[in-house]
């Protein structure tokens, strides 16, 4: 099934995953996966725990490599060039692929450090445009308002919901050109979730999103896109508004009303 | 009697019984420590600190025996403590699963618990009786040998405390392998790690065996790493052993200085590790 060419042929394809097949060992975790994340678009993964969508997100910034006996086959192509050729750079892709995890991760450092830490590994700063591009990191997380007084305090005292933002600074701090999201908000309170999203709409100006998300209502008002996903099967890719409003596979319209997952 | 009454009884005879058995194994460290700090005190003296181990009938202090002490106890944590680091980090990060990793966990858990008299007389083949003298030099190295598998464990169940989710996000961000480690896993089993050097020279500093058959013992002053040098340990082995009550004196002196100096280190190390785990 080649559902990258269905949906829409006008807009760009930042990133487009072909014919993926993921192995945990001898599990077939992935079965022949195609979709397209469009540029500047949030694309959402969802389906049953199990369904393969993290699994499918962490091959997007070749997040299993760190894991013996995972394996992906097929094609993975970033700007038309394929990422899971084992010549390509690890280390390059993850810059230009950011991932926020569910949990918050700050490191064990301040919170300045944290968002310096990234940029320092690719680009030697003077400590004024350091603090510049710390700065924008953190607006572009809307965190700045509330830790610009306490930078140089540990990441590791804020709330989880600020921790988040902070990971979000941290990925946007390198400047990749995709955000990978793997469920950022399942450990964060309403409030906080909230403003996560809000973040993700003004990130999407600027990146590529794809999210993981378990939370039906957060696909719809977070993306342009969702794709459905069951037993490591992609069953269904369009538009948000279509998958939500008028699926095509009765296992979609299953879910989404809650019948099974 | 109903079936709650006989659980309450029960609890309360384990309850004491517990209780009992922990105030019998602390009674004893009590009276050792109480007895140690009564019979030491009445020698502690500037002299002590200022003076070299005296020959029977006159006076002296331990000097010699605390700078020999220090300096063997620096230069084995100095070889040992990096090579633990080294290995346990090798397990903990790269190694964890594979055939090798488990041998040398293995290996490592043999030498912990070891007999360190077999690491002194192993020492003494390899490097006194060869070199057909004793040696500050051997001395450290057999406090090195020493060393190495208690920071290699706590190295490594230190960084297995690293949540792998600060890893992946660490990776996640493009860091290579050994930035992930050296700034992150590094940083944050940060206290962890120190606690395990501390406990290592905690360990080391009250040694007498494997210094007994390297480092021996010597009644001057010494740098010379490349000659015998007094230690407190062995100081404290030899003038307890002694027939001159001075000599006994001095002994209880020294496993004083030596207890209180283990002491810290442990407080300082547990200070650390609740700073980690917190």
């Amino acid at each position: 099934m080649n559902v990258a060419s269905i949906v829409n042929a006008e807009l760009p394809v930042k990133l487009s995953v072909r014919d993926l097949d993921f192995f945990y060992g001898v599990h077939h975790a992935l079965k022949n996966v195609s979709l397209p994340l469009h540029t500047n678009k949030v694309t959402a993964f969802i389906g049953p725990s199990g369904c393969g969508k993290s699994t499918l997100l962490r091959v997007l910034n070749r997040m299993y490599d760190l894991y013996p006996r995972q394996r992906a086959e097929g094609e993975v192509l970033l700007d038309g060039e394929n990422i899971l050729d084992p010549r390509v750079d690890v280390n390059l892709l993850r810059s230009r692929v950011g991932m926020v995890f569910q949990k918050p991760t700050p490191f064990p450092m301040t919170i300045y450090e944290n968002i310096a830490f990234g940029i320092r590994l690719y680009e030697r700063l003077s400590k004024a445009d350091l603090d510049v591009r710390v700065e924008q990191a953190l607006r572009g997380a809307a965190l700045w308002n509330e830790v610009k007084d306490k930078l140089q305090s540990s990441g590791l005292g804020l709330s989880g919901g600020q921790q988040q933002r902070l990971c979000i600074a941290r990925s946007v701090a390198v400047q990749p050109d995709v955000i990978l999201f793997d469920e950022p908000c399942s450990a964060l309170d309403p409030i906080s979730t909230a403003k996560i999203e809000e973040l993700m709409d003004e990130l999407a100006t600027q990146y590529t999103i794809a999210i993981v998300t378990h939370n039906m209502q957060q696909a719809v008002r977070v993306s342009d896109f969702t794709a459905f996903m069951y037993l490591g099967e992609l069953v269904e890719f369009a538009e948000t508004d279509a998958v939500f409003t008028t699926p095509k596979q009765k296992k979609t319209q299953d879910y989404i009303t809650g019948r099974f997952g | 009697m109903s079936i709650y009454a006989r659980r309450r009884i029960a609890d309360s005879i384990a309850r004491k019984l517990c209780l009992a058995a922990a105030v019998f194994g602390l009674a004893w460290l009590v009276g050792i420590l109480g007895v140690l700090i009564y019979e030491g005190v009445k020698g502690l003296s500037p002299a002590v600190f200022t003076q070299m181990t005296p020959a029977p009938g006159s006076s002296g202090g331990l000097l010699n025996a605390i700078v020999g002490s220090l300096i063997m106890t620096v230069l084995g944590v100095a070889v040992g403590a990096p090579l633990g680091l080294l290995a346990g980090t090798w397990l903990a990060e790269y190694g964890s699963n594979s055939k090798l990793a488990t041998v040398i966990r293995f290996i490592n858990d043999i030498l912990l618990s070891a007999p360190s008299i077999v690491i002194g007389l192993f020492v003494y083949e390899v490097i006194v009786a060869r070199q057909k003298h004793f040696s500050a030099l051997s001395g450290a190295a057999a406090l090195a040998i020493l060393v190495i598998p208690v920071v290699l464990r706590t190295t490594e169940d230190m960084l297995r405390l690293v949540p792998g989710s600060l890893r992946e996000a660490a990776t996640a961000l493009g860091l290579p392998r050994t930035y992930v480690i050296r700034q992150v896993s590094y940083r944050a089993a940060k206290a962890g790690l120190i606690t395990g050097v501390l406990l290592a020279v905690a360990r080391v500093s009250g040694e007498t065996a494997p210094l007994l058959f390297t480092a021996l013992n010597n009644q001057f002053f010494s740098f010379d790493v490349n000659a015998p040098m007094a230690s407190l340990p062995v100081v404290i082995f030899q003038f307890a052993l002694s027939p001159y009550k001075d000599w006994q004196q001095l002994a209880w002196t020294g496993a004083l200085l030596v207890t209180a100096a283990v002491l810290c280190l442990s407080i300082i190390a547990r200070a650390l590790e609740q700073r980690t785990k917190g």
